[in-house]
């Protein structure tokens, strides 16, 4: 199954590779990972997917926990949460392939943030099965790139993850 | 008081009680050394490789209890150390090592003699730090010796830049008498419910097992355990790490567990109905087949690490929490129960569990002309009163070791079971020896292993630590050449060795004691000679039998009921 993690963590160099060393020396796999420094910007939060059985995540989730740098963590896939990704996407933009990127990018609210006479660039926000879902609709030959932050997450209602 | 910070890193130490330190010097490291020799507090044993430093100190770690130091140089210094680093963080020994780093300025331009240490020992170590600035050095060492010794402990690696302890930048000195982490806080107190549940459950068996590890030792908890054990008179197993936590003389202690335990454990650890694992890991070298692992059982397990349980095998009541506390719960709650554990049920498992042990699993031929290297260790057993300090390399000898020296104290048994490295035995007995100079210390060995870390027969002379090794010397990679006999037909690949030094010399070269015994009727007299010339190191050269095997046996990926048990000993249920 599929699980967001959200980790708390120190804001000190080398954190980040504990963590991706951590997921390479144990075989265990890593969809995506983002990170920043929090509103303390002692702290960094760190987002990671992962997919694996019930008993590879609760190692994952333990082994994490275990790195001394790590603070908190939750499975965001517990409870109920939202999640949110950030992709951009280039794509050509001449004839009717101008006319058909600027109507999937009014379906799937999207907005272009760059435009040339022959390319715009859509920024959309979505879970990520949407963005998938764009870039399937789109013609493959007119992607130019196309790039994602990752998945990123927070819990519904007033509990969160803090200090 | 204004320190430089070679000076600071020193005063860290004797703050925190060091008394003695392993190293070997180099040009990232010399600011240090200057402050080392400027002072008396602290010892500093000079090794031969950096390897033997981390092993002396993870030795004296082992039998101390008290956190083994190492000071290594950048670059070669330090990859040299990572071996070392790995032995201790796969046995969990706290440990502490100081890395000489190329000057903060030139970190990451290939700068001489530079590796990004920090990376290279990520993998292998409980935690590292790079110190950045000089301020932060007394902070940083303080939470070094935090998390190298509390919770599960571990090796943890501090590198300083060569810039970070220049004589001329002088500051403050204050050593913080506690620091909390946020982010770091190990369990003590045991769950109460989950200590009840488990109570209840173990007083409900018929067929109870314990099985404890190196956890008891590493948490000094051997009184508790003991305590627990006799007070439900329930048979007890231990690791190869947890030796000597509970008497290996006493009746309810039915001898070593896994891939070369006893019959009689295996067979108790098979058919139990009720296992409580205290500390262990759930190792594969103990577990044998993972899906025919204690298969009617539920299982109880006590670890101080969340990660280690359930993560080989699924346990039914863990409890997350200091050993000593949890026992010390565990012996309350059994006290005040009403519930007593059934007379009947015990009795007939009992009886069970005599009927394997006299199958006498770890029999020999004691009429062979040859040494045999069981009988080595029988006789190192009663010349020593049992009482030594034993420490070991890998392979055949180790185990023999393990099964035939019967531990009766924690601490005594001093061998590396996580990584098995071979050379560690002969720096850990030096390590050992400058903890308790006083004690008789052994190193077991073999004539592979010992050649591994030869050159500190170099560092026992210079400091005059009496150690006596018995080399069980088989001519053979014995442990290699088992697997080969048993797996590959007898094609012995490799695992011969030719050219094997004479021993006796290189001893004497050294300046040291070598004697050679090649007659069984002479071990005795040999291992009571050396004894006796206390301060004097002595290499025993026991030319033994090199068609010997280790047994039992459970060979990879079989149960624990599928034991290959020595020529002319058939168990009831041996499949092999
Ligand atoms: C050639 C060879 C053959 C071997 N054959 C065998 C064999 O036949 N049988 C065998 O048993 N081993 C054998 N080993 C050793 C094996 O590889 C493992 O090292 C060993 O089994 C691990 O022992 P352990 O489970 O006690 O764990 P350890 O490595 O000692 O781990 C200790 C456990 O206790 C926990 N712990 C630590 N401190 C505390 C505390 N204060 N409170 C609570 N929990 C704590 C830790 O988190 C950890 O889970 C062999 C090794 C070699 C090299
Ligand atoms: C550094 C290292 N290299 C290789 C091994 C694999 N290995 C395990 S036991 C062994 C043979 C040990 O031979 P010896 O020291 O003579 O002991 P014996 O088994 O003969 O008692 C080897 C090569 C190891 N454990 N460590
Ligand atoms: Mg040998």
């Amino acid at each position: 199954m599929r699980h967001i993690i959200s980790v708390l963590m120190e804001n000190e160099s080398g954190a980040l590779s504990r963590v991706a060393g951590l997921f390479s020396a144990r075989g265990y796999n890593i969809e995506s990972l983002t990170v920043a420094p929090t509103e303390d910007p002692t702290l960094s939060r760190m987002t990671l997917v992962t997919r694996g059985s019930d008993r590879i995540i609760e190692q994952i989730t333990k082994q994490l926990n275990k790195l001394v740098d790590v603070v908190k963590l939750i499975d965001l896939a517990e409870s109920d949460h939202i999640e949110r990704e950030l992709m951009m996407i280039k794509v050509r933009a001449e004839g009717d392939a101008r006319f058909e990127a600027q109507r999937l990018c009014e379906i799937f609210r999207g907005n272009i943030i760059d435009v040339t006479p022959q390319s715009y660039v859509i920024e959309i926000t979505g879970a990520s099965d949407k963005l998938d879902a764009l870039v399937n609709a789109l013609d493959r030959d007119s992607i130019i790139e196309v790039v994602r932050s990752g998945t990123t997450g927070i819990l519904r209602g007033l509990k969160g993850l803090h200090v | 008081m204004d320190l430089n910070g070679a000076e600071t890193v020193i005063r860290c130490l004797k703050e925190e009680g060091v008394e003695c330190i392993f190293g070997y010097p180099g040009g990232a490291v010399l600011h240090i050394y200057d402050a080392l020799f400027k002072q008396q507090d602290i010892r500093h044993i000079l090794v031969r490789h950096e390897q033997g430093a981390t092993h002396a100190a993870d030795g004296y770690a082992r039998a101390t209890g008290k956190p083994g130091v190492v000071l290594v140089t950048s670059g070669p210094g330090a990859t040299n150390a990572v071996t070392g680093i790995a032995t201790a963080y796969l046995d969990s020994i706290p440990m502490i090592v100081l890395s000489g780093q190329v000057p903060s300025p030139v970190i990451g331009s290939d700068a001489f003699q530079e590796v990004d240490m920090v990376g290279i020992t990520r993998p292998c170590v409980k935690h590292n730090f790079l110190i950045k600035d000089v301020t932060k050095i007394a902070e940083t060492m303080k939470k070094a010796f935090i998390v190298a010794t509390t919770g599960r402990p571990g090796p943890v690696v501090v590198d300083i830049p060569k810039d970070i302890t220049d004589p001329a930048i002088k500051v403050p000195f204050k050593y913080p008498k506690q620091i909390v982490m946020r982010s770091y806080n190990p369990a003590v107190k045991g769950h109460k419910g989950q200590i009840k549940k488990a109570v209840d459950l173990l007083l409900e068996a018929e067929k109870p097992m314990i099985y404890s590890g190196g956890g008891v030792i590493l948490g000094n908890a051997s009184e508790e355990l003991t305590e627990f054990t006799r007070l439900l008179e329930y048979p007890i197993t231990n690791t190869l790490m947890g030796l000597g936590a509970y008497p290996a003389t006493d009746t309810q202690f039915v001898g070593m567990l896994g891939m070369h335990g006893t019959y009689e454990a295996n067979m108790a650890m098979h058919d139990c109905d009720v296992l409580v694992a205290i500390a262990a890991r759930f190792d594969d070298r103990v577990t044998g087949k993972l899906s025919e692992f204690c298969p009617d059982s539920k299982i109880i397990h006590i670890d101080v690490d969340p990660a280690s349980i359930s993560k080989n095998v699924r346990v039914d009541i863990p409890i997350v929490g200091d050993v000593k506390s949890v026992l010390q719960d565990m012996i309350e709650v059994i006290k005040t129960a009403k519930k007593k554990p059934s007379k009947k049920a015990l009795k007939d498992w009992w009886k069970q569990i005599e009927e394997w042990r006299s199958l006498k699993c770890l029999a020999y031929d004691r009429t062979s002309k040859l040494i045999k290297p069981q009988f080595v260790i029988e006789q190192l057993y009663e010349a020593t009163g049992g009482d030594a300090y034993v420490t070991s390399d890998v392979g055949q000898h180790q185990m023999w070791a393990a099964q035939y020296y019967h531990f009766t104290k924690p601490r005594r048994w001093i061998n590396s079971g996580g990584l098995g490295t071979m050379g560690f035995g002969l720096p850990a007995a030096i390590g050992v020896k400058l903890g308790y100079p006083d004690a008789d210390v052994v190193c077991v060995t073999g004539e592979a292993s010992i050649q591994m870390c030869i050159q500190e027969l170099s560092t026992a002379l210079q400091y005059s630590t009496g150690i006596k090794i018995v080399n069980l010397n088989n001519r053979y990679m014995g442990m290699v050449r088992q697997w080969q006999e048993f797996s590959y037909e007898s094609r012995y690949s490799h695992s011969y060795l030719d050219a094997i030094p004479d021993f006796v010399k290189l001893a004497e070269s050294y300046g040291h004691v070598g004697m050679l015994v090649e007659k069984p009727e002479d071990v005795r007299p040999a291992l009571e000679e050396s004894l006796k010339l206390k301060d004097r190191t002595v290499f025993l050269d026991l030319i033994t039998d090199p068609t010997e095997n280790v047994y039992p046996m459970v060979e990879s990926g079989k149960a624990h009921n599928q034991m290959r048990l020595p020529p002319g000993v058939i168990g009831d249920r041996e499949l092999a």
